[in-house]
């Protein structure tokens, strides 16, 4: 049986993996439906509405279940990890804590209003209540990437005993990677929400529907990806370099270099052999690692035989890093080229909409792969510098840690099949129903043209449907 | 700023304050999902939309109770719940499992929707359960004995019906008609349970630990202390007669059972409070030997000093959009 601290590790990464998943999704799918909201208030356009509720139900469920999975995490730290909070508690906490405070109650106290609210309270109340939920998971992002962005680069503190405590709390929160991480963070969001939604918009089209909004949706969820990806290779460059700076172990083993060098080659492909401390099969472009983390061809580059016996595990960094790239490359590719095909006014065709549905959790692997690639570069440590991750374990039995393993692995699978299964049921759904029935009484800003455009669309004959009825 | 003894009682007495907050709020919630029954799906429609909007608010008390306790109380957080492993894994796993179960039911293919509110149902009590069993080994100072495990398990019962009792009487207050009428009797049976339990728990606490009887029967205390038990067994009475009338014509004093409800939680955790207070690990640690440095204390408190009124206002503000007889549950 594998030993506790082990089984720990795969609890924990088990539970945070899982758990990311879903505020990934949520964080910037909260503004978009803001978007579609206050589209919606300015235009009284019904296809805003549309868009707007065919995406809040899956908001509500993808939401739920980054709550539920979330609750977890607090107990862990103390179950798991218990010296992770007797060594740096009295920093973690009040981060903690504000999170609860300022994110938690924020999102889930507006979020009753926002979805089930809209015929009891006025248009703005609840396009105020959609806004307010977007900064609850925003705020929720802020205060928990300070906390894991401090565990990398801490400062603003002072050791007593062993005990870590509080100097300047503004250090502690703007510690130097923190700035990068939660860019790169809320983007990725960005990201993996905007190719949720192409994806599942391109799998309406292609079961038929010839309706407006998903139309619509594709469209902005492209041009949000178009935008968006190259911000994000602009800010994993900038925070690239935020990396080699303070934590240069985890560089060397992104870029797989055992010696250090100067003109570094960057490896396109390898399999890093840490018992050989060397490459086998590389790929490389001669002097190109080098130029992109110092922006010198022959700028040097500390290898990993400079940290031995103090440096992550080099292969699951190393083929993470790729991942990551990869998808980010593929996402910039894709995006584009759609993006443009549809300002030439050119309908998707059919195998562009199909690789856009394959896209639709995209974001989800790139956003895992990269946060592997930045949680396992900090190991040995757990708070780089102060506690490794060894040192932070429970002595629970292994046979309890097992057994809630155990637990937690199938419930995830139920969960994640549970997910998608319906994620695509309601897309399928939707291509048959209307979003919007002529009984309903919505009360948007435009109060009159609403009234006229249902009553309008009402009244068309079925072949012109497709122009007003979404 | 503050002083480290006072800031560790300030942050006991907002754990407290979360975790009866908690229990209320949640408690109705899980209690209506206790009583979900399984045949009627119109039922079941207007039991689940009269906790939609606000679960989920209820649950992040949860997240803040445990929160206070980890970040003011480290210590006693991980000596509490690596006593408390398994039985916190199944509290989480039936917390998730019902929360998800409760967008599933209304999103997956029409046909599974009775799966879902199967797992909603059993969810619910697993989390009520395993809550009173914590209740019960925290109680009986985390001893491996039989005797403790069985007080556990009946502790269990306790918490599952009373969590039973508040979510009736909920319903009672937010529904009409025939479902009203099932919500009184279930409130009835519940209460009668709930009853048994606080009795049984509140003659075991002190018979088993020493310094619970010596904190509740040492004169003049005595005095103090002796109208919370029957103040609590005079609202059980009161309770009773109320429901005897309902449901009454115009639907007057439908939210009479509840409001007593709330009054008993908040009586039986004063109870509790005062029987440990100022043991944060019954018998083992007080408050003062777990709270985290004060630097750290102060820096939180200020947030909470600014945010939990505003907390408070946007929980009314959201309590009053959705007031009154429940409404079918819809996206717009």
């Amino acid at each position: 049986m594998l030993e506790t601290l082990m089984l720990s590790r795969i609890q924990f990464a088990a539970n945070i993996s899982f758990h990311i998943l879903f505020p990934a999704i949520t964080i910037a799918l909260s503004w978009f439906l803001f978007f579609f909201k206050l589209r919606f208030d300015q235009t009284g356009e019904p296809v805003w509405m549309r868009a707007y509720r065919f995406w809040v139900k899956i908001f509500a469920l993808t939401f739920a279940i980054g709550v539920v999975t979330g609750i977890t995490m607090s107990f862990q730290f103390g179950t798991n990890w218990p010296k992770f909070m007797e060594t740096v508690g009295n920093i973690a906490g009040p981060l903690l804590g504000y999170e609860v405070l300022t994110a938690f109650f924020l999102e889930a106290g507006f979020l009753g209003v926002m979805l089930f609210g809209i015929k009891r309270v006025s248009a703005r109340v609840h396009t105020l209540s959609t806004l307010i939920v977007a900064i609850g998971t925003t705020l929720s992002a802020f205060w928990i990437l300070a906390l894991n962005s401090w565990m990398h680069t801490p400062q603003g503190h002072e050791m007593r005993d062993g005990v870590a405590f509080p100097v300047d709390w503004l250090a502690i929160i703007f510690n130097p990677s923190f700035p990068y991480r939660l860019s790169h963070m809320v983007i990725a969001s960005g990201l993996t929400a905007a190719f949720l939604i192409a994806g599942i918009s391109a799998y309406r089209l292609l079961k038929g529907d010839d309706k407006q909004a998903p139309k619509l949706t594709l469209k902005i969820a492209l041009t949000v990806a178009m935008v968006l990806t190259p911000v994000q290779i602009f800010l994993g460059d900038l925070h690239g370099l935020n990396t080699l700076e303070h934590q240069p172990q985890k560089i060397a083993a992104m870029e797989g270099i055992w010696h250090t060098e100067k003109g570094a080659p960057l490896l396109l492909f390898a399999i890093p052999d840490e018992e050989q401390r060397t490459n086998h099969f590389e790929i490389a472009i001669p002097k190109m690692a080098s130029f992109i983390l110092t922006h010198d061809f022959d700028g040097e580059i500390k290898g990993l035989n400079e940290f031995e016996g103090n440096h992550p595990p080099v292969a699951p960094v190393f083929f993470a890093f790729r991942i990551m790239v990869g998808i980010g490359m593929l996402m910039l590719t894709v995006s584009w080229f759609s993006r443009i095909q549809l300002w030439r006014d050119k309908p998707l065709p059919t195998w562009l909409l199909r690789v856009l549905v394959a896209m639709s959790f995209s974001g989800w692997v790139a956003t895992l792969a990269g946060w592997y690639v930045t949680e396992i570069g900090r190991q040995p440590w757990l708070v780089t510098g102060i506690l490794t991750v060894k040192d932070a374990a429970t002595t629970i039995a292994s046979g309890n840690v097992a057994l809630s393993l155990a637990m937690y692995l199938t419930l995830y699978a139920v969960l994640m099949t549970a997910y998608l299964h319906t994620l695509f049921t309601m897309a399928r759904r939707a291509v048959e129903i209307e979003e919007i029935t002529d009984d309903e009484k919505v009360k948007p800003v435009l109060h009159t043209t609403i009234q006229t455009a249902i009553a309008h669309s009402a009244n068309q004959s079925p072949n012109t449907k497709e122009n007003d009825n979404v | 700023m503050f002083e480290a003894n006072s800031l560790a009682v300030i942050f006991v007495a907002l754990m407290g304050f979360s975790i009866l907050l908690y229990a209320i709020l949640d408690g109705f919630d899980l209690g209506v999902g206790i009583l979900l029954p399984l045949s009627q799906k119109d039922d079941s429609d207007t039991m689940i939309a009269s906790i939609g909007p606000f679960w989920d608010a209820n649950e992040t008390w949860l997240v803040l109770a445990i929160g206070l306790l980890l970040i003011a109380f480290p210590s006693a957080h991980s000596h509490i719940f690596k006593e408390l492993y398994l039985p916190t894994a199944v509290l989480l796993i039936s917390l998730v499992l019902r929360g998800v179960a409760f967008d599933f039911r209304a999103k997956a293919a029409f046909s599974h929707k009775p799966t879902w509110n199967k797992v909603f149902k059993v969810g619910s009590l697993l989390a009520a359960m395993s809550q009173g069993y914590m209740l019960g080994m925290y109680v009986m100072s985390f001893e491996d004995s039989l005797a403790a495990y069985a007080f556990s398990l009946l502790s269990a019962l306790g918490v599952a019906a009373a969590y039973a009792y508040i979510g009736a009487c909920w319903l009672i207050m937010k529904t009409e008609g025939a479902l009203q009428v099932q919500a009184v009797r279930w409130a009835k049976q519940a209460g009668l349970i709930c009853f048994i339990g606080i009795v049984a728990v509140s003659a075991v606490n002190p018979l088993i630990n020493p310094d619970v009887f010596a904190k509740w029967f040492a004169w003049p205390t005595t005095l103090y202390i002796l109208p919370l038990p029957l103040l609590c067994f005079a609202l059980f009475v009161y309770s009773l007669l109320e429901l005897k009338k309902l449901p009454a014509i115009n639907d007057k004093g439908c939210w009479r059972p509840f409001v007593a409800a709330v009054v008993i939680f908040t009586l039986c955790f004063f109870g509790l409070a005062f029987s440990f207070f100022p043991y944060i690990v019954p018998g083992k640690l007080t408050i003062w030997e777990t709270a985290a440095a004060p630097e750290s204390l102060s820096f939180l408190l200020w947030g909470v000093i600014i945010v939990v009124p505003v907390i408070f206002s946007y929980t009314v503000f959201s309590y009053r959009v959705f007031w009154g007889k429940v409404r079918e549950l819809r996206y717009y």
